[in-house]
């Protein structure tokens, strides 16, 4: 056998194994992608009005408890009125409830639920531990960049959050 | 033969006005803060609308807040929310389609003259804003 043919079958084995190898952990035992990456989940209201002003966050990030305060409070939102019509504030509701994370639909929210007290309810998912505990390596001065503006605005460094995506590769700090 | 004509053209009518109904322009968001108001649509002002995008009013932490302050001082620029996200401009000119859909138009009034002004904006005040961003070149 020639070298050209010996290192194709070389690249050949190596592909197959690594393919193999990278496609079995992910998302075998849970319908989403795994740590970082999230359900794809159909909701328009929650598509529209949560992204009017930020991303519309991932119900997986916080539990329900949480949602029940925040969506009960829209009148006074971090210090902005985001009030809606009852019945859109209502569907929205059962849509994050039935996807939060205390409700085992996705390995993220199981994440989040490790690091939470039983009774914990924050308003805030920049204030779970979970999510401290990621970004622990960012510096305060980051934060405030005016390219970030602020730890909510995921979608400053998080390139593909939009779509649910959340994994190193897809992260650039703007300067 | 006639009588068929008729019925289509009555059918055609009625979808004319439905589509008529579910699309607003400025000017017909106009005529109705207008009529709610009780004043005539030609009593509206550009200049008190001007006014009431413009004028700074104590908001959160003593600062001043005015609708220029995340619409930008031109409303046909985009804007920001305090999270960062693009808003897009408010003025027709700069964006089709502003003020084209009557429920979402209460609503951010609804929301932001709470933000802003700490209370409702009255019928007048919504028309005056309207006119002044319609006719924004």
């Amino acid at each position: 056998m020639n070298y050209f043919l010996r290192g194709i079958s070389v690249l050949t084995t190596v592909s197959m194994v690594s393919v193999l190898a990278f496609s079995l952990p992910s998302g075998q035992a849970h319908g989403d992608g795994g740590d970082y990456v999230l359900p794809q989940l159909k909701n328009k209201n929650w598509q529209q009005e949560c992204s009017s002003c930020h991303i519309a966050y991932a119900p997986a990030f916080l539990p329900r408890a949480s949602w029940r305060r925040l969506m009960g409070g829209l009148d006074q939102h971090f210090g902005e009125n985001a009030s809606l019509d009852p019945a859109t504030q209502a569907d929205i509701l059962k849509f994050l409830e039935a996807n939060a994370a205390d409700s085992g639909t996705s390995q993220m929210g199981r994440r989040v639920m490790q690091s939470m007290g039983a009774k914990d309810a924050p308003l805030r998912l920049t204030e779970t531990r979970w999510f401290t505990h990621k970004h622990d390596e960012v510096q305060p001065a980051t934060w405030s960049r005016k390219s970030v503006g602020s730890a909510a605005n995921c979608a400053a460094c998080h390139q593909k959050a939009e779509q649910g995506r959340f994994d190193d590769d897809s992260v650039r700090i703007p300067k | 033969m006639i009588e068929r004509f008729f019925l289509g053209g009555l059918a055609m009518l009625g979808m004319t006005s439905a589509v008529a109904l579910a699309a607003e322009t400025p000017a017909s968001l106009m005529a109705r803060y207008a009529q709610e108001a009780g004043i005539p649509v030609s009593a509206l002002s550009a200049d008190r609308g001007a006014a009431l995008y413009r004028t700074d009013h104590p908001g959160r932490d003593a600062q001043p807040v005015s609708c220029a302050s995340c619409h930008t001082d031109s409303p046909k620029q985009p804007g920001n929310t305090r999270v960062g996200k693009r808003i897009e401009p408010l003025a027709p000119v700069a964006n089709r389609g502003r003020f084209t859909d009557a429920a979402k138009v209460e609503k951010w009034f609804r929301r932001n003259c709470q933000d802003v002004l700490q209370r409702e904006c009255s019928a007048q005040e919504k028309g005056d804003f309207i006119f002044w961003l319609s006719q924004v070149k």
